[in-house]
């Protein structure tokens, strides 16, 4: 059944959306990060306009962070502290994204931009993954002595600090604002929620209890992509609501099939298959950008001011 | 003074009066509504005779032409190891849809001089009026966006696809693509013989978003921020109701 998409404007078969949305939804529901930074790619390679495909991500994540969070507050595993810290930073970082974001648009770079954007944080997120999670597969292969979760770091003697009960930290307020600027910019820029930067960083770098990660980030995702997407509806109108609807449908359908399946694999297993997942993805774009396009020529509707 | 008239006439006489064109549309307007997969117009008609028709041939053109919009037309080039949009030329105003339709081949039933005059053939029509560059000559941009256009049936050109029966009755079925702009589709149909039009009418058929098309796109642009609040707040309706949904199906 094709569907005219009223701002996209483009038709497009309305259950290859709810596939993609339910191909997306089964990896988010099994991995537990929001999936943007693969519904952007795949809406590109369907034909929607990048602008329309950033925006309009965005709002899917809000609606997946919105369902996963819900079911994290239940198990008590969100730090509001921490989270509204985070979102905080995020916000701005938001506000600056959106800015770059129509700045490159003006120059033409924006496709470069976003493009390069995945390479660099996939790549860097995944590689870092994938070492992280087959190190900690090898370990509980030989049953050696497990890593201790909270080391001390330069992190921990900076200025300003604040105590998060629920995440047990007593750290300084401005490592979470950096994080949270910096996946607010993300989420401006890639359409992403940033879950695949939070996650790590919130771990690594602020050394929270891996129990409340997941929620907290899931928690300050909701804000930021929801900021995201009023700002892309409101400055550039690139906002499908039809288009993220379908996606939505299907993302929902799929998240729970995929939270069935990921329960019964082992965590490093997961962490392994997200890790290269990324890395695939990451690779793909890349190769987009070195080899010799097939058309060097692109034509794009307007003028440039 | 009556031999002026007399000659005026004569001069006059064959393109007027000859043959001229008798046509209808399938359709005068098309609604883009949500299950819109393209359209097709059918331009059907008669060549009307006030005399036997000469020796040579008549030949039948139907164009369609779709709004113009500005474009920007971008290359890339190689910086640095990686692709990225270098140079780039704007063209104020290109049909963003454009079919012509023929009996015969372009060259052969229409000369220079009556293309130039009626714009007929897609470089004609395309043919940038002022393109700003900041680069060298804009032609190799034009065929560009022509090649890319006719890659992705925006533009056609479809010689030989006018049914043309006992050099009277014609029929042409334009397909439109799914991906169309709105506006007034000019429908234009031209008799020619030895090259020269003969005769020619105009029609014009509307496109519109219609229905739920309408109704979103014309909010997203006159109302963003509620359309921005609506998309969120389906948006937390569906996933609370995914969590409330997976609750009962484990419970």
């Amino acid at each position: 059944m094709q569907l005219y998409l009223p701002i996209a404007e483009v038709s497009v078969n309305a259950f290859l959306l709810l596939g993609l949305g339910g191909i997306v939804g089964f990896l988010s529901g099994m991995f537990g990060v929001g999936g943007g930074f693969l519904i952007t790619p795949l809406l590109f390679f369907i034909g929607v306009p990048p602008a329309v495909a950033v925006a309009t991500g965005a709002n899917q994540v809000v609606a997946s962070s919105i369902s996963g969070v819900l079911a994290q507050v239940r198990r008590k595993a969100v730090d509001f502290h921490m989270g509204t810290v985070l979102l905080i930073g995020g916000m701005a970082g938001s506000g600056v994204g959106i800015w770059v974001f129509q700045w490159m648009t003006r120059l033409g770079q924006v496709d470069l931009f976003v493009q390069l954007s995945y390479v660099i944080f996939l790549g860097l997120i995944g590689a870092m993954m994938l070492q992280e999670s087959l190190r900690s597969w090898f370990r509980a292969q030989k049953g050696g002595p497990v890593r201790r979760s909270h080391v001390h770091t330069w992190v921990h003697g900076l200025p300003l600090k604040m105590k998060f009960r629920a995440s047990g930290l007593y750290i300084s307020v401005l490592p979470p604002l950096a994080v949270g600027a910096l996946v607010g910019f993300l989420a401006a820029i890639m359409g992403v929620g940033g879950g695949f930067v939070m996650v790590p960083a919130m771990i690594y770098l602020l050394g929270m209890p891996t129990k409340v990660v997941v929620g907290t980030s899931l928690f300050q995702i909701i804000f930021v992509t929801a900021f995201t997407t009023l700002m892309h509806a409101v400055t550039s109108q690139t906002v499908d609501i039809l288009l993220a609807f379908l996606l939505i449908v299907g993302g929902v359908i799929g998240a729970q099939i995929g939270t069935t399946i990921g329960v019964r694999l082992k965590a490093e297993q997961l962490r392994i298959l997200l890790a290269l997942l990324v890395l695939a993805v990451s690779v793909k774009i890349a190769l987009d950008l070195l080899l010799r396009p097939s058309e060097l020529y692109s034509v794009v509707p307007g003028l440039l001011p | 003074m009556k031999g002026a008239v007399l000659a005026l006439v004569l001069m006059a006489w064959p393109a007027v009066a000859a043959e001229s064109i008798v046509a209808g549309l399938s359709q005068n307007r098309v609604s883009i509504t949500a299950d819109f997969d393209g359209s097709e117009i059918l331009v059907y008609g008669a060549v009307k005779r006030n005399a036997p028709a000469p020796e040579e041939p008549i030949e039948v053109i139907v164009t369609v032409e779709g709004p113009s919009t500005p474009v920007t037309i971008r290359k890339k080039d190689r910086r640095a190891g990686i692709w990225i949009n270098t140079e780039a030329v704007q063209v104020d105003a290109a049909p963003s849809f454009y079919a012509v339709a023929t009996t015969g081949p372009l060259r052969q039933i229409l000369t220079e001089t009556e293309d130039l005059r009626h714009r007929i053939t897609l470089p004609r029509v395309i043919r940038a009026v002022g393109a700003a560059t900041d680069a060298g000559g804009p032609d190799d941009f034009i065929d560009a966006m022509q090649r890319i256009r006719l890659a992705e049936n925006r533009y056609k050109v479809l010689q030989g696809a006018v049914e043309f029966t006992e050099q009277t009755l014609f029929r042409a079925d334009i397909v439109l693509p799914s991906n169309l702009t709105e506006g007034e589709y000019r429908v234009r149909i031209f008799l020619t013989r030895n090259g020269r039009v003969v005769d020619e009418q105009d029609r014009v058929v509307g496109v519109r978003k219609e229905g739920l098309e309408r109704l979103l796109f014309n909010m997203s642009r006159e109302q963003p921020l509620i359309y921005g609040l609506l998309s969120l707040l389906m948006a937390a309706g569906a996933g609370w109701a995914a969590s409330a949904g997976f609750r009962i199906l484990r419970s």
